[in-house]
């Protein structure tokens, strides 16, 4: 994401250490010497939110590959795996999620408009989805006790638990992240970096409520329709 | 200058209270000073424990009463018994790599320098900066948590390690080496001395160290993307800087996986999951029937795909920090800026894909081993490439022989003597005879250990005047240098040899390995000068706090530097630039310029054509009238 844009210097020449000779302008000088305007310009300030969730989300992305791979190693390394059957209620937990996305977003254009209302009515709604969704894998949870499948019944059963748990716990976050925009004041329209900072902060939440989604989507295909 | 940006520079006015400005700060520089103080402790203990070990090795026999008094049971009559030994090493291996390699270049210095040098006010997210420091804190006392519970009756006799899930009472910490192998590491009490609670909480404190890792690293990487200041693009960020980036990106991509290993590792031991525990195993004279099917390899190439990473994790910013001191007391640019910039994140990238050399001897198949090879011996070009800069940038220069530059310059001597033996063990032939020997150690301890270290000795001799306000005694510093440089060549050059005579590693005593003999009086030799350089630090150590409150006081400049935060002044203020942040014109190393006034150029200059003469004062205080 480019988030220097517009105040950095357009040429490219005097790279580093001097090495390369110096034209009569040099360097590519900006043409103040910048004490009339200080650098961290307001829509830079603000997408420190955004670039930090990208940030964030790279690391978690990893947490799952490195879980995903040893799911798929795991399973190809003794005959003992035993593949769940899938709860049904997972299909209530996708539907609940895959609509939060839905209402998440609808929410999010309604804050990003300054004048618009109604964004908390949006954001309460995601928050109703987002806990029916851990209820429900909850409930899940609860029907693989009821047949006597526990975390070390068997590898599938283990990897299910553990998949579903570290999920369901980032989403926490999210649902944490959630009640905090809900609660929170919108900025006053005249304050411009107040402005900026709340939108960033929406716009991190929401990225990352989204790519909880998506990661679900791909632990339930990954859990029942490969293995 | 509207309101709000007004605001947005001055984000968070300088505490007053004891609490907020010293304990629990948001100001970088202050977690920076709190993270080396964490280094600077943990490994104290660190070194005893080589020092134990040493002891064990060269004199196995020798009672020390001392050690009788104080682990009764670990060493009982004051010999050490083997498994105490093992834990020395395990200990010791996890203490050096997570709490000093990795807090101290990283946490340490790029905390507090990284923001002045791109000329940041602070970092993106103070508060998760506080966070990361005191969650890495919390790890550091579980792990010491983890030697004081597993060593139970060895230590204090106290019924905690029997209540967490049982303790051996012979160690001084879990034993399963800094790696953990498995299923070793997995199965619990079960696998004998040193596998009871402590190990659970060397788990637990390593996953708590990798979350620590993973908010500095988000901010690290936040920062230098976002806070850039007016002109510093990235061409014209100091080396450092692309070093503690290189990093913080490498930490953020492997501690999650290191992360979710131990997750699956601690599984195993608490719920009785089988990731890692294959059917079938027997432990003395009983059979583990509750596993089935697990694979330990699993471990080692989620361990290893950390486990590679980590050591650029440890050794980039001493690059870094060699690079810019080199070209500071060369008085020469850096040779080759770029290819400094591209090799740095070559290293990067192929430390991603090497791990499997770590697993040579694992049985895994020919094909990916000759793979694993190539990757690994590929890295050489980089590395190279940064030697040859480095030797480029001393070559005929009007050198400063500072202490900073001394160490410098004994990074890349070290550097090239840890890294030429990667070239050996990286080829699977010749990896497979050599790899459980002294040679590994000794290569990984020069490259990765005393390298590493050595650029942070160059790192606190060159910052600690913009940190204090007060230059560091220089004679203790070149005699604590002498000393070190030859020590650690001392220590770790014989150990080559032991390895390639096939002097097995990890043994607590070779005493009923009678061909080994002929090497014991070597042994003796490097225990007698770890001994030495050891307790050489002890210069260091008083050198430091001396030097903060009785060292010679200097201006905000004093080795001549170019970049930005010897602009500022020592100690630089709580928003680093009191109030106006700096612009900058040019690249970090313009030393020696052709028609310059002087012999080094400020990044903040501007170019006399451009600015009214009037106005144009540079950092080093000449007025601009070129």
């Amino acid at each position: 994401m480019a988030t220097t844009v517009g105040t950095r210097p357009l040429t490219k020449t005097g790279i580093g250490g001097g090495s390369k000779p110096r034209g009569p302008n040099g360097n590519g000088a900006p043409k103040t010497n910048g004490h009339e305007r200080q650098f961290p310009d307001i829509q830079s300030s603000a997408n420190r939110y955004r670039i930090g969730m990208w940030v964030a989300l790279a690391s978690i992305l990893m947490m799952f590959t490195a879980l995903s791979s040893a799911y798929i190693v795991r399973a190809a390394s003794a005959n003992d795996w035993q593949p769940l059957k899938m709860p049904r209620i997972l299909l209530l937990s996708t539907a609940l999620i895959v609509i939060s996305s839905g209402t998440l977003e609808a929410a999010r254009r309604k804050w990003k408009d300054t004048v618009k209302k109604g964004h908390r009515r949006w954001l309460l709604l995601t928050i109703a989805l987002g806990v029916g969704f851990l209820v429900s894998q909850l409930l899940a949870w609860r029907q693989l006790v009821r047949q006597g499948v526990y975390v070390a019944s068997n590898p599938h059963s283990s990897f299910f638990y553990l998949l579903t748990a570290t999920h369901g716990v980032h989403l926490l976050g999210g649902l944490a992240a959630l009640a905090y925009l809900s609660l929170r004041k919108r900025a006053p329209q005249n304050d411009q970096l107040a402005v900026a900072k709340s939108q960033a902060g929406a716009d991190a939440v929401t990225l990352y409520w989204h790519f909880m989604d998506f990661l679900w989507l791909y632990l339930f295909v990954l859990l029942f329709f490969v293995r | 200058m509207s309101g709000e940006t007004h605001e947005a520079v001055h984000r968070h006015e300088a505490p007053t209270s004891f609490i907020r400005k010293y304990i629990f700060s948001l100001d970088h520089k202050v977690i920076g000073i709190q993270y080396i103080i964490l280094a600077l402790a943990a490994v104290l203990v660190g070194m005893t424990m080589s020092v134990l070990m040493r002891l064990k090795l060269s004199w196995p026999g020798t009672s020390w009463s001392i050690l009788g008094t104080l682990f009764p049971t670990g060493a009982p009559g004051g010999i050490m018994n083997p498994e105490f030994y093992l834990s020395l090493v395990t200990m010791h291996g996890t203490i050096m790599v997570f709490f000093v390699l990795t807090t101290a270049p990283q946490g340490g210095f790029g905390n507090y320098f990284l923001p002045i040098q791109i000329g940041a006010e602070d970092m993106a997210f103070p508060f998760l900066n506080m966070m990361s420091f005191w969650v890495t804190f919390v790890g550091f006392i579980v792990i010491l948590a983890a030697i004081f519970v597993e060593g139970n009756a060895t230590i204090a006799n106290s019924a905690l390690g029997v209540a967490l899930g049982g303790a051996s009472g012979v160690t001084v910490g879990p034993i399963g080496g800094w790696t953990g192998y498995a299923p070793l590491s997995a199965v619990g009490v079960a696998a004998g001395p040193g596998q009871g609670a402590g190990m659970n909480l060397w788990i637990v404190s390593i996953a708590i160290f990798c979350v620590g890792s993973l908010l500095g690293a988000l901010n690290f990487i936040t920062t230098l993307l976002n806070m850039r200041t007016k002109g510093m693009t990235l061409m014209r960020m100091p080396l450092t800087c692309w070093a503690w980036f290189t990093t913080a990106v490498l930490a953020l991509l492997s501690f999650p996986v290191l992360l979710g290993g131990g997750i699956l590792l601690l599984l195993d031991r608490i719920v009785g999951t089988s990731f890692f525990i294959p059917g079938g195993l027997v432990f003395g004279s009983s059979v583990l029937t509750k596993h089935t099917g697990g694979s330990p390899i699993l471990w080692q190439h989620l361990f290893w795909f950390f486990g590679h990473p980590e050591v650029y994790i440890a050794i980039l910013p001493g690059m870094g920090a060699t690079s810019h001191i080199l070209s500071t007391f060369a008085r020469k640019p850096i040779f080759g800026y770029r290819a400094m910039v591209f090799a740095i994140f070559a290293i990067g990238l192929l430390g991603f894909f090497v791990w499997g050399h770590h697993m040579f001897i694992s049985g895994m198949s020919p094909y990916s081993a000759m793979t694993f090879s190539i990757l690994t011996l590929s890295i050489g070009v980089p590395s190279a490439v940064k030697t040859f800069n480095w030797l480029g940038t001393l070559w005929g220069a009007k050198i400063r022989f500072t202490t900073p530059m001394l160490f410098a310059i004994g990074f890349v001597s070290l550097f090239v003597a840890g890294g030429i033996t990667g070239l050996v063990l990286g080829q699977t032939s010749l990896d497979l005879p050599m790899h459980d020997t002294y040679f590994v150690p000794a290569h990984f301890h020069l490259v990765m250990g005393v390298a590493s270290i050595f650029g942070m000795f160059a790192a606190t001799y060159f910052w600690f005047p913009k940190m204090f306000g007060r230059l560091m005694n220089e004679r203790l510093g070149k005699l604590h240098f002498w000393i070190t440089f030859v020590g650690v060549y001392c220590i770790f050059v014989p150990m080559h040899t032991m390895g390639m005579v096939g002097m097995p590693r990890r043994y607590a005593q070779f005493t009923e390995y009678r061909w080994l003999d002929s090497l014991h009086p070597l042994v003796v030799f490097v225990s007698i000068a770890a001994i030495i350089t050891v307790l050489t630090q002890i210069v260091f150590y008083f050198n430091l706090v001396w030097s903060i409150f009785k060292g010679k006081k200097v201006g905000a400049n004093p080795w001549e530097a170019t970049t930005l935060e010897w602009t500022t002044t020592s100690p630089p203020p709580h928003d680093n630039f009191a109030g106006v942040l700096p612009v900058v014109y040019r690249g970090p190393y313009e030393f020696a310029v052709p028609g310059a006034p002087n012999d080094f150029v400020m990044q903040t200059e501007p170019d006399s054509s451009k600015v009214p003469v009037t106005e144009g004062v540079g950092g080093n205080g000449h007025n601009g009238r070129h």
